[in-house]
């Protein structure tokens, strides 16, 4: 599998695949609904979108947009053209129940409750996410939303969000795991051989239209120019160059409102503990899987160079704990698997001494950038273990906006979510979802699903019992965010 | 030791009686494509010796593509199937299901094209209508569904009784003195007969006799035939190459109202099922490597990958492999943990080199190389192409619900660890890490 190497074009790509813009701690996530398509479309062709180039320092404001499939329909996409995007996004994330029932969104999250998303005639046509400092969003929101955009669009929900310190509302460290593109394309992708973890990703895991950890190119809507001249104004796609590439420099965004109950979560752990304030510290820690500060659970060079090889059984760090299971550092081939003898042996499932070896997937795979912003008032501890839990809905709820960027959603972020995450039989475990996202619904057979271990070294694995849920979905859609070519030929296509 | 066996009866449905069969099979169910253990047509909870079953009707959805090839599609009538996972004796079951179920069998089969009403003998019926597979897997041989119930109720109590011990800020008790005292309450369970933990039933001797042959019999066939195998590699690999380059792919994506038929009856359920079905590559060539395939993995099913795991997966309770319509078309079906995407990935992942080895010569499939490379590494294409050859189970049941292939040996082990007087410190510690 040869495929031509290319550096990633910083100047089409929207800037929030590079950086998370946390030098700008304000931030509003807009959901628009398309009223008039000609008029969104002037609107969109002549917004100030801001790129990943970074020269000159980072700018003071930025503008990012992305659409759902529903949106680019709305703005006079053609449906073949849309169709060419992945069968995920096409049907949106609550698009039917199967896609519910994996990703876990059903009893309270269930998408007929959600605040917007879901519902048929709840899902937005466009994001538009706004970032700048504290003093500037207002004023520079007034300037964006004129006459023009009034006419254009219905502007049904903003969500504002904030840094948090880079700590969520738990209180702890948040969004230290990322995958480093390689965005000059210098490593050759891993193809299926490679053993060990590592951060470096294909920059086509993320970004559509180049190679991604396969050595292949992701499914995305590829167009003929002789068909559609519009489509002129697009990059060429890098294997078929007789076409042009709708995908190229774009990457499908994941965004999901998800309120955080921090009263539930600290008073469940207090309960746990007997009242024991280090205890109750502890067993925090080992549902998350860090301390407060983002320290792993177990020796680290630093706070992202680690795997679990040397915890297969969890007793450092629980095999259930929320960030190994939403990054398990797994390699290609299970631990001190080197020669080609070994590997072979490997391969055909032999000499495997433990028994428990391959019992999760590859995680290069399965990687997401994060770009998640929380919202809501802090809470502190004195107060979370005061008040009552679920009282805080509404206009005084708290929790996270999770975004995240990938090229595949069905192999990035609903693998994640589905097998990992919400799964009560990652690695082997039983009775268990994820501490801090899991629904606690039951599984077939009347078994639960909302328990937490903590594995223990000779000696029964401790069990927390009863959870209950801490964090609710109240909204969620697939969008893409394009390249900035990409974003031209969508404000210029008319039907 | 009580070996598995797999039945399958196939039977061409009449025409134009397709949609009054599939909403009778629907009427079966208790969630879409799941089927009520106690539903009255064909009551599957009461077989005790049922893992798993499905009733699937067989469309001939891809038949156009070998047109690829330069071949007329072969006609085909859809054809109702039915699949079963059992211990011990396949003639025995489809007895007892006559009795148990047959009056909901002859309302099922009726819409079959060769079903007379008036059939007496619908035990002879179904035997004339059994398809052997080529290669069939089981995940654990020797598993039986009574020993699975025993061994979840074992481990439940096991759990009940450690409640207190795991509460948080427990000092544990030492392991030795922990396995003393649940052994002691087991042991004292099963005087009661309030546990049961039946000894293994002994093995049926023309099954080890028949099973010997086999181990030692391919081998030696093998070994006598090596000489002409050796003579005829050049040429095979010559010829090989040329059909892989030039053979026609079929990799576009499902139709969308077909990927939703297909994810309506999925996840309910840990486990899933998987039905696939297709045409063979046109050619002696491929048919004599499909049969080779299948035969070889077959063998490797039956004498190495009986314990547990399937070359590098965990996650697969019973599989297999039927060649059907004079060797023409070729029909999979699994009984997998975890979601559809999962599954592929895995397979991607894992074994892609054993995929190809066989599907490589079904017709449309993603271009290998030397039959081992390529073919499914081609992640996108090969998901496509496994997605449109897909068909959904009509119903499907399952004997334990909730519980994976994993939780299941993991059951086994506790109650080994426990049937054990006196466990070495390694083992003891292993076990103890089960709780």
């Amino acid at each position: 599998m040869t495929a031509p190497r290319q550096p990633v074009d910083f100047t089409d790509v929207q800037g929030l695949v590079r950086f998370g813009h946390s030098h700008l701690p304000s931030s509003v996530f807009h959901l628009l609904w398309v009223k008039d398509a000609s008029a969104a479309r002037a609107w969109l062709g002549s917004a100030p979108v801001t790129s990943a180039v970074s020269e000159g320092g980072r700018p003071e404001q930025v503008l990012q947009v992305a659409f759902s499939a529903a949106g680019l329909l709305a703005l006079g996409l053609e449906e073949g053209t849309v169709g060419g995007f992945s069968a995920a996004f096409t049907a949106g994330m609550a698009g039917d129940s199967n896609r519910s029932r994996r990703l876990g969104d059903t009893g309270p999250n269930d998408p007929g409750q959600w605040r917007w998303g879901g519902v048929e005639a709840g899902v937005p046509h466009v994001l538009l996410m706004l970032y700048a400092t504290q003093a500037r969003i207002v004023s520079w929101q007034e300037d964006l939303f004129n006459a023009s955009f009034a006419q254009a669009f219905e502007h049904r929900f903003a969500l504002p969000g904030g840094l948090g310190d880079g700590r969520e509302h738990f209180g702890f460290m948040d969004g230290i795991s990322q995958p480093a593109l390689d965005w000059q394309g210098e490593s050759p992708p891993g193809g299926h051989w490679r053993d060990a973890y590592t951060h470096r990703l294909a920059a086509g895991d993320i970004l559509l239209g180049y190679v991604n950890e396969y050595g292949l190119y992701t499914d995305r809507p590829l167009l003929d120019p002789a068909r559609q001249p519009a489509a002129a104004v697009l990059p060429p796609a890098a294997e078929q160059p007789q076409f042009r590439d709708l995908g190229r420099n774009g990457s499908y965004l994941v965004l999901r409102q998800l309120r955080q109950d921090v009263p539930a979560f600290w008073q469940c752990l207090d309960r746990a503990a007997g009242g024991d304030p280090a205890r109750r510290e502890q067993l925090a820690q080992a549902m998350v899987g860090r301390k407060r500060d983002g320290e792993p659970l177990l020796q680290a060079a630093d706070r992202n160079a680690f795997t679990y090889d040397s915890d297969p059984a969890g007793q450092c760090c629980p095999l259930g704990a929320h960030v190994r299971r939403a990054n398990p550092r797994t390699g290609d081939f299970p631990p001190g698997t080197s020669g080609p003898f070994k590997r072979l042996l490997r391969t055909l499932g032999l000499g495997s001494p433990s028994g428990r070896d391959d019992l999760i997937a590859s995680t290069r795979f399965h990687r997401l950038l994060r770009r998640g912003r929380v919202y809501g008032d802090t809470i502190d501890l004195a107060r979370a273990l005061l008040e009552t839990p679920g009282d805080a809905d509404g206009d005084d709820e708290r929790g996270l906006l999770f975004v995240c960027l990938g090229a595949d959603i069905a192999r990035q972020f609903e693998f994640v979510q589905n097998a990992w995450l919400n799964s009560a039989k990652f690695a082997a475990l039983r009775d268990e979802s994820d501490p801090l996202l899991g629904n606690r619904q039951p599984l077939p057979g009347a078994l639960h699903s909302d328990q937490f271990s903590l594995p223990r070294a000779g000696a029964p694995a401790q069990r927390i019992a009863g959870l209950p849920q801490f964090v609710q979905v109240r909204g969620g859609e697939y969008f893409f965010l394009p390249g900035l070519r990409a974003l031209k030929f969508i404000a210029g296509s008319e039907r | 030791m009580t070996p598995q066996a797999t039945v399958m009866i196939a039977a061409p449905v009449s025409s134009g009686r397709e949609s009054q069969l599939v909403a009778l099979l629907a009427s079966m169910n208790r969630h879409p494509g799941e089927a009520d253990p106690a539903n009255s047509s064909v009551p599957f909870g009461q077989f005790c010796q049922l893992h798993m079953a499905r009733f699937s009707v067989l469309h001939a959805r891809t038949n156009d593509d070998i047109r690829a090839h330069g071949v007329r599609p072969r006609p085909w009538q859809p054809t109702l199937v039915f699949i079963a996972d059992i211990d011990g004796d396949p003639d025995l079951f489809l007895a007892e299901l006559c009795v148990r179920a047959g009056h909901g069998l002859r309302q099922i089969f009726s819409h079959c094209r060769d079903f007379d009403a008036s059939c007496d003998d619908l035990l002879a019926w179904l035997h004339q209508r059994k398809q052997r597979p080529a290669a069939s897997y089981v995940n654990w041989r020797g598993r039986t569904v009574q020993q699975i119930h025993e061994e979840a109720a074992l481990v439940h109590f096991v759990r009940q009784q450690l409640g207190a011990v795991a509460a948080p800020g427990q000092v544990p008790p030492e392991p030795r003195a922990l396995h003393r005292q649940l052994r002691r309450a087991m042991l004292a369970e099963l005087a009661d007969l309030r546990l049961r933990l039946s000894p293994p039933a002994p093995t049926p001797a023309g099954w080890w006799l028949g099973n010997l042959c086999h181990l030692l019999l391919i081998p030696l066939l093998g070994l006598l035939l090596l000489p002409v195998l050796v003579l005829l590699a050049p040429f095979y690999l010559w010829r090989l190459r040329h059909l892989e380059r030039t053979d026609p792919e079929n990799t576009r994506p499902p139709a969308p109202s077909h990927l939703q038929a297909l994810l309506a009856v999925e996840d309910f359920e840990v486990t899933n099922h998987f039905n696939v079905f297709g045409q063979v590559k046109p050619g002696l060539l491929r048919l004599a490597t499909i049969k080779a395939g299948l035969l070889l993995l077959d063998y490797s099913a039956r004498h190495i990958y009986h314990r547990g795991y399937l070359t590098r997966i965990r996650t697969i309770h019973f599989a297999r492999w039927v060649l059907m319509d004079g060797n023409t078309r070729v029909y999979f079906a699994s009984n997998y943990d975890g979601s559809a995407d999962t599954y592929m990935d895995d397979f991607i992942n894992k074994v892609a080199w054993g995929l190809n080895l066989v599907f490589s010569n079904g017709v449309g499939y993603p271009r290998t190389r030397f039959l081992l490379k390529g073919g499914a590494e081609y992640e996108a294409k090969y998901k496509h192409t496994l997605r449109r050859n897909q068909l959904p189970s009509a119903c499907w049941y399952k004997a334990y619900p909730g519980l994976t292939a994993v939780d299941l040996d993991n059951h086994h082990r506790i109650r080994r660890g426990l049937e054990n007087p006196a466990p070495s410190e390694r083992e003891l510690r292993e076990w103890v890490s089960l709780l």
